[in-house]
């Protein structure tokens, strides 16, 4: 870990994201982020790239293997394709997390719910429109951490969404590893339970 | 005339073909314990296999006979039709591969495409613990299991050989046979599968 400045306190970001809509976040090395749900419930879709070379990027499949366990909490370390600790969780009062359940999109949407959902909004049309300033592109995105969205795995080898385990002000915090770029979309979807069916805001807090 | 391939991949390889619609995939394990890890991108070479798309749509965290491989764009990119084995692993990705990494630099794809695989014939259970926890079983697949996709667009595989990441085993070696019947019937099928298959005939293959 290359964390230098946990004790910092300063407020170098405070922001609401609101429902539906989406965030690109450059949190420096040491820089702690929470990201809070404001009105429970609410699936918060976030990638994670290397500031300085996004082909080193966040790996969902990588993470859950290196820790041994699907859900993500307090201590869950995020590594890349390259096996690089991207950030860590310094603080979790949800309790879990998914980063098996990937983003919705446009396309997934009709296969999961039909034509109707064609052109409804769907978070890879926001991490595309957010991320382009960063380079990332459809080629650069990959499977991202939903904070605050329950998707239960069983031994038996079934997989669901469920409504969330959230509350009205439970956050998260992460602490970064290195310098990162942070892709977020605050879900939209509203044809599961992931957002409580009725997408709300969430607030992000930078302490760097 | 298209003519059958056959292949045998050695234990800690990487190996890649292009795959033609309608053509089948065969992998065989050739010893107990065998790993297959594979990557798909499709006819468009920037449409990839979708791990999350593909078990959320199919309500499933492991892959089976009767479940179709999706896509990032929600399409179909292969069927699996048959397997001796009901597990697949896919939740545990595969440690940096540098000859899988050469593999897809042939085709000029490179780390960006490094999506999440499907480690055939390697099975990881979950614990109904409070953070479902992993376990690598270790008496999985045996000599001879196999499973067949059905290819449902044209595709790039990208297979290694590597032992699983969390196995202590050797790796070993799997059998790969591409054939082309006049006609491989989908198996049984959820909604959301034959949505993604129909949208796939009606658009590509």
């Amino acid at each position: 870990m290359t964390i230098t400045s946990t004790t910092s306190t300063t407020v170098a970001l405070d922001t609401v994201v609101e429902a539906g809509d989406g965030a690109l976040v450059t949190v420096p090395s040491g820089g702690r982020l929470q990201i809070v749900d404001l009105h429970g419930n609410q699936a918060v879709d976030t990638l994670f790239y290397d500031a300085h070379d996004i082909d080193n990027r966040y790996s969902a499949f990588d993470t859950i293997r290196e820790q041994r366990a699907v859900f993500l909490t307090t201590g869950s370390r995020l590594v890349s394709t390259r096996l690089d600790e991207l950030a860590v969780i310094t603080d979790d009062t949800c309790g879990r997390h998914d980063t098996v359940g990937g983003a919705c999109s446009q396309e997934s949407n009709v296969i999961r719910y039909g034509e109707f959902t064609r052109h409804q909004h769907a978070c890879r049309q926001t991490f595309l429109r957010y991320g382009a300033k960063a380079g990332i592109g459809q080629r650069q995105l990959t499977h991202n951490v939903n904070f605050f969205m329950n998707v239960p795995v069983t031994s038996s080898g079934g997989l669901t969404f469920e409504d969330g385990l959230s509350a009205p002000g439970k956050y998260v915090e992460i602490t970064a590893s290195r310098d990162l770029f942070v892709l977020i979309s605050n879900c939209p979807q509203v044809n599961n339970p992931c957002n409580g069916w009725d997408p709300t805001p969430i607030q992000l807090l930078g302490r760097w | 005339m298209t003519l059958d391939h056959t292949h045998e991949v050695p234990g800690g390889a990487a190996w890649s073909a292009p795959v033609r619609a309608g053509r089948t995939i065969t992998l065989t394990a050739l010893a107990d314990g065998a790993n297959a890890t594979m990557l798909i991108i499709g006819a468009d070479r920037l449409d990839r296999l979708n791990i999350p798309d593909t078990l959320k749509s199919q309500m499933s965290a492991r892959i089976k006979p009767g479940m179709v491989l999706m896509s990032d764009r929600g399409l179909a990119l292969a069927t699996v039709t048959a397997s001796t084995l009901d597990w697949h692993d896919c939740l545990t990705g595969a440690l940096p591969d540098q000859l899988l990494l050469l593999e897809l630099t042939k085709h000029g794809f490179g780390e960006p495409d490094l999506h999440a695989c499907i480690n055939f014939f390697s099975k990881v259970s979950v614990a109904d613990d409070p953070r479902a926890s992993l376990t690598y079983v270790t008496d999985h697949a045996h000599t001879g299991d196999t499973v067949t996709l059905r290819a449902d667009q044209d595709l790039l595989i990208f297979l290694s050989t590597a032992s699983h990441a969390l196995s202590d085993g050797p790796s070993a070696s799997v059998a790969v046979r591409l054939e082309t019947p006049d006609h491989t019937p989908d198996p049984e099928l959820r909604e959301e599968a034959i949505r993604a298959l129909r949208l796939t005939r009606e658009l590509i293959a």
